[in-house]
This record gives C-alpha cells, structure tokens and sequence, in this order.
C-alpha cells in the first residue's frame, strides 16, 4: 500500500465509527464590518517601534516626500500601482535581488490594516503592494494605509482577505528576541517600518 | 513502526537527563528570568481581549472536528494544492519524510538547502538526513543557528537557544560563522548583524528552501508561516523551490478559522498582540516551484487514543513550557525530545509509543497550570495519567495499574476532577508530608525519588480563578 492510502487507512481506523462533532462554539468577536480606529491603528504600530504620521487624505505626497527626505532616501523604489503623484522620482520597474538589496527603501500601499493589533496585510497580486521580494530585501519599507482600509480587529481581516492568495502580515519591523531576550529589530527585511496613515 | 528517526522524540530517562540540569544554576537562572518574562507578557496581551475565553473555546473545538475528519480535510487540501501546481508527498513515518525531502533536494542538484525553524522537520531528523546525503542544511532563525553553529540542540520550542549566554554566542560566532569580525563583541545587535551579513548571502544564493507551516487550511489550501525575524520571509520567496513538511495535524477546515488562530498563538506564544510577519501562500508563487511532504510519524496513531488525541490541538505557542515549574527548573534537554516541557511529555511519548519514551509522563508535578494556559485547552494533566498509566500497564502490578486507572478516570472529566481535589481528597491521598508528595512507589518513584511534588494547592487555580 502507498503511503498515502496508509495514512488514509490509518486515519479511518483511528476513528472507528465517526459521532458527528458538536457545532463550534463562535462566541467571540467576529467580523463586524465597521471600520477600524484611526488613532489606535495608529498608537498601535508605533507600540512595535515603527514611525507613524497621521496625515490628511490630501497630504499624502507631501507627507511621503518628508518621510523620504527625513531618512535621506534617495534610491527609492515604488510598487507599479503607486501613483505616480506620491513618488514622482521613484523607481517602479526594478525586480532584481541585487538591486534591491541596494536600494534605500520601498514604498507600497497595503490591502487591509488592523486596527486592534497594529497590523498591515500586502497583497502580494495587488499593482500598489508588489512581489514579496520587492518589501523584503531594502533595509526601508514605507507604507502608505488610507483610511478605508482599516478594519477593527483579527476577524475582519481574515473576511476581507478570503481568495488573496499571497499575503505578507507585518505587525512592526522584523525583530529578534533570541539572545538573552534582547530585543534587536531588522534581522532581516526590513529594520526600519514607517506607516503613512492617511485620514 | 519503524526506529529510524526516533532519536528525536526519545533520549536518556526523563529523571538521568534533569538531574544533570538541576546542577547548573546558570541554566536554572536564565530560564527563570526568559519563561518569566515571556509569561508576564503572555498574560499582558491576554487579558486585553475581553473574548479570550470564547477564543480559546472555538480554538479548541476547530481542532478536534478537524481531528474527527481528518481525511476528508487532508483530502481537499491535497485537491487544492495539486489544482495549482503544488506537488504533493504523503510520509508514514519520520524516515520516510526525511528521504522524500532529501531526494527532491538531491533531485535539483543543489548542495545547499536553507531552512525555516520547523518542529516538524526537526521531529524527522532532517538535518541527519541532509548531513547523511551530502547537503548542507543551513538553519535561518538566528536562535536556530546558533544551536547548529554549536552542534547542539534546541532547549525551548519558541526560543531554542535560549539556555546560551551572549558570550558563549559571540566565542560561537568566531569559531564557526564564515567570514565573521575578529573583534566581534558580545552585544546581540553586533551578533544579530553578524548573523544578518551571513545569512543574506544564503538567502541570495541558495536554491532550495525547506520550510514547515503553523496552519494548513483545507478549502483553500493555503499555508500560513509566522514568525518573527523575517528569515522565513525569505526563504519562502527567494529560492526557486520551496518544501514545505506539514505534519497532518496542522489542518484547518476553513480560511476564516485562521481569525480564532491568528489571534490565539501570536498572544500565547511570545505575548505580543501579532507577530512581526506572517506569511500566507496558495500554491507556487512568482515563478517557484513547491512541495509539500504531509507527515504522519505517530499522528495516527496518537489519533487512535481517544484521550490523548487532544494533544494533537497543539499550535506550538510553548506558553505551557513558560508556565510549567518542572520546565523551568529542568530547562528543555532533560526532556530528551524536539517537543520538550508539557506538552513534549505528552506528545512524544504518544508520537513514539509509550514503550519507547517510558518516563516523560512523569516529567510533571499535575499542578494544571499547562492547562490553564493552553489556548487551545489541552487538558495535559489528565493526559499524562492516562498515559502513565498505559506505562504502567505495559510492565508493571497490577495494583499500580488500576491506581493509574483510577487516576486516569478523576481527571478525565473537568467536573469531576474539580469536586475532587476541592474535597481535598487527592490532595490528602497524595500529600503525605505538610506541602509535598514524598516518594511514591516505582515507576512513580522515577519522578519523586528525585524531585518533591508539590501537593495540589488548597485552593484550586480554577477555583480562584472563578472566584475572582
Ligand atoms: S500544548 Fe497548548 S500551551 Fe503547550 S505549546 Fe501546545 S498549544 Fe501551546
């Protein structure tokens, strides 16, 4: 028998004559629909050590310009989808690992943020959020969220992101605790996280 | 059942191991202050979410209709990897994963393989594997790393290296990290750096990554890693192939169960409200090309047991080891396995047979406070005696056996252990001196000829907790 007629075969014999399970109990907080806190989105991503401006729908640009001028960023690589308004030197053709590893940082947008956890979700099929590598590799990742992408809590999330078949969940900018329990942030990806929240 | 791959799961004697470890204060202390520090954090973000209860609750219940219909859920997450390209391998046991992961490394003529901290594939023993094949495996988290850069083994699910102190990781670092600073000082933002540079070449250059999942979900077959540093990241996007070994227990039936989970472990496990980054994919993505090795090594046969199945709820967040006052005083070696600490004494034992891991589930005092923590509820306490007492029967008395039994029967059921111990008529049975358990007879005494048990408080933890 192969393997995994085995395990099958196993399995059936393990469970004998299968009772029905008793319905799953769902009394908790599940996805409600209404949009997330502005302001604790924002009080909780700067919990993790991430930088955090909260700006007008209409500040945008300006507000992604002082960020990349604050940091010294130059290079700057941009998601395809990002309007070309935001960023208007960035580069939004480059792919290439060796290049992004150079480069001063990348900006993108993202699909969903939490509000409850500080989280933000990239879509990774989605022209403004890019291929995984493109957030990955520069040591800089600015985000921009607009308000209508934040939703209240964990549940909400996971309803708005049913069929997105690549997701990057960032809570706060890469961090290790394994040595002595120090915190060190950006092991790897990136050591800097700052979020553009867009009211 | 096959032998091969077991070293993992079982080592010395419970007892023989943790007497060596009780004579290091060093270890003792650095577990002390890590499992301190996490627990007050877990306890922190835990009490934030006033549904805590209900999500633990729902946590468990996933698991167990997951459990109940395990072949049907393996069954559509096979369909769904397989309708988008993913290659999918079915593994009896440890031996078996291991060969099919090492022959598709083999198969791309790469030498070189980096990895994702995985228990599973810890639990086949895929670094022996690999070494025994020619590759190179390469460990990416940087806790794992320093316990291969040691040739040594993983004291902690969560943190593996936590019983290393930052000068012996910097002497480490010297010796055996190519290409390494001579002055490299002990700081862990200096050693994290060094680690960085190394480990960014890899990621760059090596072709194949080997990966585990905390999640698998059946209607969608997606997979979900989290984690905190980013490594997985990055061996799950820059190789060309990635394999990923899912032991059958990982399944969810539906992507919306993932809400009760994402928010149960991140919070149990290193007591934050979300993990840094939590990756999810649905078949190959940008060009690669994926595997998955679904394994078995135990699983079903663990599934066999009516009681025991609920370890197999387990989601690895390791809050019962940060809880546990036998983990913290013995640290995770003494427990001879890949899954130490609670749940490691009732897990292995079952994964390997109680014949061949015959003292860890007397690796415990019963205190219940592995329990308590559990966000999936595994009632550990009781899955020990029963287990203990199937040790028991596979050797020993008579008498002891029915003992066990018995044991086995007032802890299986919530209520009625609770009217026991509040009658106190345990704790008088078991307490014979003012606060401890004295000796206890064989196979018992394996435990207690070393070791004080406590004796179950006055007040139980449930009650105060009620009370409160
Ligand atoms: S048994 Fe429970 S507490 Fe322990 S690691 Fe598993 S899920 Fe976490």
């Amino acid at each position: 028998m192969n393997a995994r007629d085995e395990i099958l075969r196993r399995i059936a014999a393990a469970l004998g004559d299968r009772r029905p399970t008793p319905p799953v109990p769902r009394a908790y907080r599940r996805a409600t629909g209404e949009p997330g806190d502005v302001d604790l989105f924002a009080d909780r991503v700067r919990d993790y050590g991430a930088r955090v401006r909260v700006v007008s729908a209409d500040a945008i640009a300006a507000a992604v310009a002082t960020a990349l001028h604050d940091r010294n960023a130059r290079d700057v690589v941009a998601a395809p989808g990002i309007p070309a308004g935001w960023a208007p030197t960035a580069d939004r053709s480059t792919v290439d690992t060796q290049r992004l590893g150079a480069v001063d940082g990348v900006i993108t947008a993202c699909r969903v943020a939490i509000a409850a956890t500080g989280t933000i979700v990239l879509d990774h099929d989605a022209p403004d959020q890019g291929v995984r590598a493109l957030t990955l590799l520069p040591d800089y990742h600015l985000v921009v969220v607009r308000r209508d992408r934040i939703v209240a809590d964990v549940p909400d999330a996971v309803a708005a992101l049913a069929g997105v078949r690549t997701q990057t969940w960032i809570s706060g900018p890469s961090a290790t605790s394994d040595i002595e329990l120090e915190r060190v942030e950006g092991v790897h990806g990136p050591r800097t996280l700052e979020v553009i929240v867009a009211r | 059942m096959t032998f091969l791959g077991m070293p993992t799961l079982s080592g010395e004697p419970f007892p023989t191991a943790a007497r060596a470890a009780l004579g290091d204060a060093q270890l003792r202390r650095n577990l002390a202050k890590a499992t301190g520090t996490i627990r007050a954090k877990r306890a922190r973000v835990v009490e934030e979410l006033p549904d805590w209860a209900g999500l633990r609750a729902a946590g468990a219940a996933i698991k167990d209709a997951t459990l109940a219909d395990l072949d049907t859920h393996l069954l559509a997450f096979e369909a769904d990897l397989v309708a988008r390209g993913t290659t999918v391998h079915w593994a009896r046991d440890g031996a078996e994963a291991a060969r099919i992961v090492t022959d598709l490394v083999a198969a791309t003529g790469t030498r070189e393989v980096i990895k994702v901290k995985s228990m599973a594939g810890a639990e086949i023993g895929l670094n022996d594997a690999f070494d025994a094949a020619g590759i190179a495996p390469i460990e990416t988290d940087l806790a794992e790393l320093i316990v291969q850069l040691g040739h040594d083994r993983p004291s902690h699910i969560l943190v593996p290296a936590i019983h290393r102190s930052r000068a012996e990781i910097r002497d480490l670092f010297r010796r055996e990290m190519p290409g390494v600073a001579p002055d490299l000082t002990d700081e862990p933002a200096a050693l994290a750096e060094a680690a960085r540079r190394f480990l960014r070449h890899k990621f760059t250059t090596v072709d194949v990554a080997i990966s585990g999942a905390n999640f698998a979900v059946a209607d969608t077959g997606s997979l979900v890693v989290v984690e905190s540093e980013g490594n997985g990241r990055m061996c799950l996007t820059l190789p060309r192939t990635l394999i990923s070994v899912v032991g059958i227990e990982k399944l969810v039936p539906t992507w919306s169960d993932l809400e009760v989970f994402l928010q149960l472990l991140p919070r149990s496990s290193t007591g934050e409200r979300m993990n840094p980054y939590t990756s999810v994919w649905t078949g190959p993505t940008e060009g690669q090309t994926a595997h998955v090795v679904l394994v078995d090594n135990g699983r079903t046969a663990t599934l066999a047991d009516t009681v025991g199945r609920a370890a197999l709820r387990c989601i690895r967040c390791s809050a019962c080891l940060n809880s546990c006052p036998v983990y913290a005083r013995t640290g995770g070696h003494a427990y001879g396995s890949v899954y130490p600490g609670p749940i490691g004494a009732v897990l292995s034992p079952q994964l390997t047979g109680v014949a061949h891991n015959r003292t860890l589930p007397y690796a415990s005092s019963l205190c219940g406070v592995c329990q308590d923590v559990c966000p999936v509820a595994i009632d550990i306490p009781s899955i020990l005696v029963h287990l203990r007492g199937k040790v028991v029967e596979d050797h020993a008395p008579v008498a002891e056996a029915a003992a066990m039994r018995a044991l086995a029967w007032a802890m299986a059921d919530a209520g009625r252990w609770r009217r026991l111990l509040r009658a106190g008529r345990l704790g008088r049975a078991l307490g014979r001196r003012r606060d401890r358990i004295g000796s206890l007879p064989p196979p018992l005494s394996a435990w207690t000829g070393t070791r004080d048990a406590p004796r179950p408080p006055r007040q139980t933890f449930r009650d105060w907790w009620e009370s409160r």
